[in-house]
């Protein structure tokens, strides 16, 4: 793979497809973690770990296990499953072996098996990847607009809090409405790829 | 009495799972599909009936197999058992109505991650009985069908100043409603800031009502 497919796989994936804000996908994690911003690095770096394995695996087991045997049609299943057991090993790996970020994530991976970023990245990553570098880039690049975003919004969330807004806009309506103006400024990087 | 008891109880949890509970406006829950495919009225009417499909059926399956199922083991069980679901229906809406499975993409699969089907599954029909479990499924989807369908009506409405019927669904007929001529409509609001936008003005909308509402009960009591 060359460089240039390289970066336009990387800043497609990270801004002009930006997961959360067009592409819609890990709203939960994205309105339900944002609230402090330590949970957002930890989310961040639990969805890195694991969105990143996934991938590495669902990709071959799609094109070299499932498509060959003509069941294509279980990859939900499949790559639930897969992701399931990612989340499950990189627990028990971090127990063992790095007991402080163990303490920082684990509240945030058993979530991330319902996270449908980790699984519609590997779902679209079949149809939509050139080939197996190119799945694993775009993945990459899902992640940094994950983090990108999810971060940003964070920030302005503790702003908010302090803000004065209307009563009936307090909470999750002004939170929905900001990510709405991100929305927006992200859409004007349409043309950017 | 205890039938009246029982039929009371069953609407209560029907009720419950349509307004009181509602997944996407008070839990927050289900929100990625709630965004996505609300860009026109059709395709989030299909969503919301292919949520109600697979809610039903998941949680019919699952309450009838609690007693089976270890409960270490449960929630792979659960994932197993609505993707399996999923996968058939996906097949099936292929088949059947393929512009609706071509404009719906991804999150048809994502069915099968979607919290509020794993939520029922875990919180209610893991603990209740086969007829209270349809009834809750049936009740807590048709929320969500509502809920999207509404955002979906607005956005449709403002962003195009039309509303399609038949083009995603397979009906017997295919029209545009022109409400008002497109030239007036605000097209953000049917691409993705749109999504965003319209959900948070109807969350603040419903709780301006909902503010509204307890003042004039302790008027009236006065």
């Amino acid at each position: 793979m060359t460089l240039e497919l390289f970066f336009i796989s990387l800043i497609s994936a990270m801004l002009v497809n930006n997961i959360i804000v067009i592409k819609f996908l890990g709203i939960c994690s994205f309105l339900g973690v944002s609230k402090k911003m330590s949970n957002v690095w930890g989310m961040s770096a639990a969805v890195m770990f694991v969105m990143m394995m996934s991938t590495a695996i669902t990709y071959p087991l799609y094109f070299y296990v499932l498509e060959p045997l003509g069941i294509g049609y279980v990859n939900t299943i499949a790559f639930i499953l897969v992701i399931a057991a990612v989340v499950q090993l990189v627990e028990m790996i971090l127990k063992k072996y790095v007991e402080g970020l163990y303490r920082g994530l684990g509240v945030f991976l058993p979530l991330i098996t319902t996270n449908c970023a980790v699984l519609g990245v590997a779902q679209t990553n079949i149809t939509e990847a050139r080939n197996y570098a190119d799945a694993l880039t775009i993945t990459f690049g899902t992640v940094l607009g994950y983090t990108l975003v999810i971060v940003a919004f964070s920030a302005i969330r503790i702003r908010l809090d302090s803000a004065n807004v209307p009563k009936a806009f307090k909470g999750m309506p002004i939170a929905l409405v900001v990510a709405g103006l991100m929305s927006l400024a992200f859409l004007g990087l349409q043309g950017l790829v | 009495m205890s039938e009246k008891a029982i039929k009371l109880n069953k609407k209560d949890i029907f009720m419950t799972g349509v307004i009181k509970e509602n997944a996407i406006f008070k839990m927050m829950l289900g929100m990625c599909p709630a965004l996505a495919v609300t860009s026109s009225f059709e395709s989030a009417f299909g969503m919301g009936l292919m949520v109600i499909i697979i809610l039903t059926l998941s949680n019919l399956v699952i309450s009838s197999l609690r007693n089976l199922i270890p409960s270490d083991v449960r929630i792979p069980s659960f994932i197993v058992i609505i993707a399996t679901l999923v996968t058939a229906l996906h097949m099936f809406v292929q088949a059947y109505a393929g512009a609706l499975s071509d404009s719906l993409g991804v999150f048809i699969p994502l069915i099968a991650v979607n919290c509020i089907v794993l939520g029922r599954a875990e919180s209610f029909a893991s603990k209740n009985g086969v007829v209270d479990s349809v009834v809750d499924g049936v009740g807590s989807a048709t929320g969500f069908a509502l809920a999207i369908s509404l955002v979906g009506l607005v956005r449709e409405i403002i962003g195009k100043g039309s509303i399609g019927l038949g083009i995603l669904l397979p009906l017997p007929f295919e029209t545009t409603l022109q409400l008002f001529p497109s030239d007036y409509a605000i097209s953000v609001f049917v691409s993705p800031p749109g999504a965003f936008l319209v959900i948070g003005i109807l969350l603040a909308i419903f709780a301006a009502v909902g503010n509204a509402k307890p003042k004039k009960k302790v008027v009236a009591k006065k």
